[in-house]
């Protein structure tokens, strides 16, 4: 089961992981990168960033860009046209 | 402990600024690239317009290049403020509509800012003496370095042995021995270092890294600014003259007819904003207008479309017309091609 986005994961017990979701559907490429890497400036370590777009070079871009930032990417997936990439900011 | 300075370099994803980025770093420099986005560059967002390039990589080139040397790459959003470059070029426009020497000064000054806000010590770029006529010459370099306010903290590897010593040589931050008097357009050298340092993959752009350098998008710039009144643009001006056959039968009006079913999809993306045509009857592309409709202009549209698509040889073909008013069908005759006067075509 995949976890719905916004929904921050329950880890047992341990502080749940608060995920921001950024909408990056309709721009294309690098807008998506450029809009995560405003939102990531004012992320703390640890949280979870899910972005969603339309144009598929969201799957190669955004995690190069995460690759190069050092921020692990977790998941990418793709449904109904639209291109998922979920990733953790660094600690 | 000995200071480690800091380099800004800008990478355009190209050869030039990836080699000018390693030269520093190999000396010992912590390095980090810059990238703009103006809205005009031919990376990243046309990927996902045309159908055709699906098959190539759908790699971001300075990303790319930044992921082999090892740095971190900002990409910077400047298309607001890269505007005034290209509405008022201080020193004018090359070929075409690409103000490159004010484009120069203006990344470079950004490049200063961030240096600035970030406390990095200098600016690299991959500048090569004599490699573009309009900015990339011998009295144009000190120029830039001015104008951008850089001056000595400015720092071109590639073609450093030609130009005075920079801050960053004449305080011994980087050996002058080890950098680099390239000039001209010859490519040799550059692929020679190149080898010399194992790069084997990079990205070689043809002309220019903008659309601006391109002669048809520049004319259909051109065409926009004239048909409006007034020398301005949005984003998404900007971007669907990357798109389509740009086709103008009147001063009113234009069409943007798609190629190929990508650039359907994409301009489909802007129905909602403007008047779109499409056959019904057969198989063909997705179309906007852009501008304003009469009902005769819209017959005539409805005409070019049916010409565009696979009904070009029946009596008749049925075009939906659909606007933020509502939606209409017509049945019309495809134009012929020689009733599609080549002053039409953008
Ligand atoms: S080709 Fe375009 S991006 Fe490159 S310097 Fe000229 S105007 Fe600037």
């Amino acid at each position: 089961m995949r976890c719905s986005p916004q929904t921050p994961r329950d880890s047992g017990g341990v502080a749940a992981v608060k995920r921001k979701v950024i909408d990056a559907r309709g721009l294309l490429c690098p807008l998506p990168v450029i809009r995560l890497q405003e939102a990531t400036k004012r992320l703390a370590a640890g949280t979870e960033v899910e972005l969603i777009g339309t144009d598929p070079g969201v799957l190669y871009d955004v995690p190069a860009w995460c690759r190069v930032h050092g921020h692990p990417v977790l998941q990418t997936w793709q449904d109904n046209g639209q291109y998922h990439v979920l990733l953790a900011i660094r600690t | 402990m000995s200071h480690r300075y800091k380099a800004v370099a800008l990478i355009s994803g190209g050869l030039d600024s990836m080699l000018a980025a390693k030269i520093i770093q190999d000396q010992g420099i912590y390095v980090e690239g810059l990238n703009f986005f103006t809205g005009f560059c031919v990376e990243g967002h046309t990927h996902a317009i045309r159908q055709r390039n699906q098959k190539k990589p759908k790699r971001n080139n300075a990303l790319w290049v930044a992921e082999q040397l090892g740095i971190k790459l900002h990409i910077l959003d400047v298309i607001e403020e890269y505007k005034s470059v290209v509405l008022n070029p201080k020193y004018g426009y090359g070929a075409n509509l690409n103000p490159c020497l004010d484009c120069k000064i203006f990344m470079v000054g950004k490049a200063r800012q961030w240096m600035e806000e970030n406390d990095f010590d200098f600016i690299i770029t991959g500048e090569v003496i004599g490699q573009r006529p309009k900015s990339q010459r011998k009295d144009t370099m000190p120029l830039i370095a001015r104008d951008s306010g850089a001056n000595d903290l400015l720092l071109r590897p590639l073609s450093a042995k030609l130009l005075p010593p920079t801050k960053p040589e004449r305080e011994g931050w980087v050996d002058r021995n080890k950098l680099y008097g390239f000039c001209g357009r010859n490519r040799k050298p550059q692929m020679e270092l190149a080898k010399a340092f194992g790069l084997t993959d990079y990205a070689q752009p043809a002309g220019g890294c903008c659309f601006l350098t391109d002669e048809n998008y520049a004319r259909k710039l051109a065409d926009l600014w004239q048909t409006r009144g007034q020398r301005d643009y949005a984003l998404d001006d900007i971007m669907l003259l990357k798109v389509g056959r740009h086709i103008r039968p009147k001063p009113e009006f234009k069409l943007i007819v798609a190629r190929e079913e990508g650039e359907s999809r994409f301009l489909s993306g802007y129905k909602n904003r403007f008047v779109s045509l499409y056959p019904i009857s057969h198989p063909g592309p997705m179309t906007l207008v852009d501008g304003h409709l009469t009902d005769e202009g819209l017959i005539l549209a409805a005409r070019i479309v049916a010409r565009y698509s696979q009904g070009r040889d029946a009596d008749r073909v049925e075009i939906k017309a659909i606007s933020s008013e509502g939606e209409c069908c017509l049945c019309v005759a495809p134009l012929k091609p020689h009733e599609i006067p080549a002053e039409w075509l953008l």
